[in-house]
């Protein structure tokens, strides 16, 4: 597909009646928001990562992927930070529910990474294919129309490669890009992962990948693999997690941890919510809130008569031993899908991939089995 | 019917900001004088009736010997006792007198420094009575105030979460102002309620909440310190409408004594 082509994509999209979301330029980085052009995307853009620090230039090049993953993920948009799931009014004695579902838009998720698709599959398997279905997730999750890219630009904070999550997109999408961009040549390689994709393709002017188009983005993937920012060693992190929930890293991580909850809000995997109630002044009307939660506050672990974890290192032990380890026996897979954002957007510079080897690194195997607080 | 619940309003050492909120909640105030009886609130009305009271809204920080014994009179008419702002829950802007030798202060701000009766310290109203509940920031958020008298009223517990400044900047879609942008922020600190007011406006957080639950400024403290926040900005940074706030406190003491 020839660059120009990639305007047409979305007008496509829009055409089928879809609002497409994606990377865009805000406020000195680039977050996910809607797209209505192809201008809207962040041409040229490339931003620089490293623990606590994101930094974005233009450095006037026409590639249209150029960057790492973006400040946010799409979790926003198939799990919202609020959303009402019940409403009452009193009447006589009893109540009449007067909650209705709000209509969904239908998305087009757009420049989707293979860490948030991956991302994707998770919350899949924990809010569709458990026990309970979110059906407010369900819906929102089957109205999504997905874009992926192969990701040739990972960033500094970025271990997707040793998650084994990316940097290329194998699954989970509808059509998949892969940008060419090199010596006055701009092309796409555009490839269907669905039936839905394959119809969207029709509406496309396309023609066939040369070989050399094909070699270049196989050395593309290549090179892409092997710029990883970061390492991580995932071999056995259940046990050796569970060997080691005494590990005096737990304090040294307590006393630099703000337990701020940015590492999961940004976490595009983590799905923990609270519910909130409101009522009326009159107390006629009554509603019920679910919004974003994290195992970071004081709230989260709160049973009847007080908190569970209440301090720093109970909570950051509780993120990274279920992150890495309790989550593989709880869903079957690592809840990690390396897109570095929780050590980019952390403000202390806690990066987890360090705390875990600092565990690794000194196996204190001290485990016990009552842990108060 | 059920006779409304007595409502009066308070003041102590303060600005009037936080009960002029009340007043402030233009679309709410109808609702908010159908569910109460505003029987004491000098604000807004002349009209006082006698308590006792079943809420009682407390603004302002005791400075004084006769405010301190009045205090004790607001808890004994009242049922219940929610003070606003961070005047009556950290003592206020006028808790920075704590830290000098409060004499000083008053031969430097007034000629006539003998007409003056005050206490060395400003300190919040829990210091002295029992409170049920305290609503932060300075000034307070009108839609806490709603929740908190809202709640009250329909015997629930009021929805006021003690998480940072952080998570409120996430549920409004914000990009972190210290990460992308270098700002020094007291956001990770904080106790949420402004809906992140500041950094929606790129902006760092000023800390007028005061200090969240399980608040690690010590931490921050370093941070700020290696993106080159100076000695002296610290302590105002930590030293504002929540000086005399526990965690803040005591952070600012730690950076004036190192």
């Amino acid at each position: 597909m020839e660059r120009a082509e990639l305007g047409h994509l979305i007008d496509v999209l829009q055409r089928e009646g879809r609002e497409v979301v994606g990377p865009i330029f805000r406020n000195q980085a680039i977050d996910i928001g809607p797209i209505t052009t192809e201008a809207d995307l962040p041409i040229g853009c490339v931003d620089e990562q490293e623990r606590a620090t994101y930094r974005l230039t233009r450095n006037g090049s026409a590639r249209v992927f150029g960057f790492s993953e973006p400040a946010a993920s799409f979790k926003p948009y198939i799990f919202p930070q609020r959303q009402r799931i019940a409403a009452f009014r009193r009447e006589g004695r009893g109540f009449v529910d007067e909650h209705h579902e709000e209509p969904i838009p239908r998305l087009a998720l757009f420049g989707v990474r293979a860490c948030d698709l991956a991302a994707i599959a998770i919350l899949d398997r924990i809010l569709l294919e458990g026990p309970y279905v979110d059906e407010s997730y369900r819906r929102r999750r089957e109205s999504c129309f997905i874009v992926a890219v192969n990701c040739a630009q990972p960033g500094g904070t970025c271990f997707c490669a040793s998650t084994q999550t990316g940097p290329n997109c194998t699954f989970g999408y509808d059509l998949v890009l892969t940008e060419l961009h090199a010596k006055g040549n701009h092309r796409f390689l555009i490839e269907a992962g669905s039936p839905d994709g394959l119809e969207i393709l029709e509406h496309l002017e396309l023609s066939e990948p040369t070989d050399d188009d094909i070699d270049f983005a196989r050395r593309q993937r290549e090179h892409a693999a092997d710029s990883m920012g970061r390492e991580m060693n995932v071999h056995g992190l259940t046990e050796l997690l569970n060997d080691n929930t005494q590990h005096s890293r737990w304090d040294d991580v307590a006393s630099r941890c703000f337990n701020c909850t940015n590492c999961t809000l940004v976490c595009p995997t983590c799905f923990c919510a609270t519910i909130e109630d409101t009522t009326s002044f009159d107390g006629k009307q009554a509603e019920r809130w679910k919004r974003w939660d994290s195992c970071f506050t004081l709230d989260h672990s709160y049973v009847h008569g007080g908190a569970v974890r209440v301090s720093s290192r109970a909570r950051y032990r509780q993120w990274l031993t279920h992150k890495f380890g309790t989550w593989k026996e709880q869903f079957g897979m690592l809840g990690c899908v390396g897109c570095g954002r929780c050590i980019t957007w952390c403000p202390a510079g806690i990066d987890v991939v360090e705390e875990i080897e600092a565990i690794r690194g000194s196996d204190e195997k001290v485990r016990e089995e009552v842990d108060h607080g | 019917m059920k006779a409304k619940p007595k409502l009066a309003v308070w003041k102590f050492a303060s600005c009037d900001g936080c009960q002029l909120s009340l007043l402030d909640c233009e679309d709410e105030l109808l609702a908010v004088a159908d569910a109460v009886h505003i029987a004491n609130f000098p604000e807004a009305s002349r009209a006082v009736v006698k308590g006792p009271y079943d809420l009682s809204l407390v603004e302002g920080s005791i400075t004084t010997a006769h405010d301190a014994e009045r205090i004790h009179k607001i808890r004994r008419q009242s049922k219940t006792v929610i003070t606003i702002g961070a005047c009556a829950t950290s003592g206020g802007i006028q808790a920075l007198k704590n830290f000098a030798d409060h004499t000083d202060l008053i031969r430097t701000v007034y000629a006539h420094p003998e007409y003056i009766s005050t206490l060395p310290n400003s300190t919040p109203i829990s210091d002295h009575i029992f409170v049920d509940y305290e609503l932060r920031g300075c000034p307070i958020n009108k839609e806490q105030l709603l929740e908190v008298v809202n709640a009250f009223l329909n015997g629930r517990k009021p929805a006021m979460p003690e998480h940072s400044v952080c998570l409120d900047c996430k549920l409004q879609g914000n990009l972190c102002v210290m990460v992308a942008h270098g700002t020094p922020c007291l956001g990770p600190v904080t106790h949420a309620g402004c809906g992140a007011l500041c950094p929606s406006y790129n902006r760092g957080c000023y800390g007028c909440f005061g200090p969240k639950e399980n608040a690690n400024p010590r931490a921050l403290t370093v941070h700020l310190q290696e993106m080159g926040v100076q000695r002296d900005e610290l302590l105002r940074l930590y030293r504002s409408f929540n000086a005399y706030h526990s965690e803040f406190r005591k952070e600012s003491e730690r950076i004036e004594q190192e």
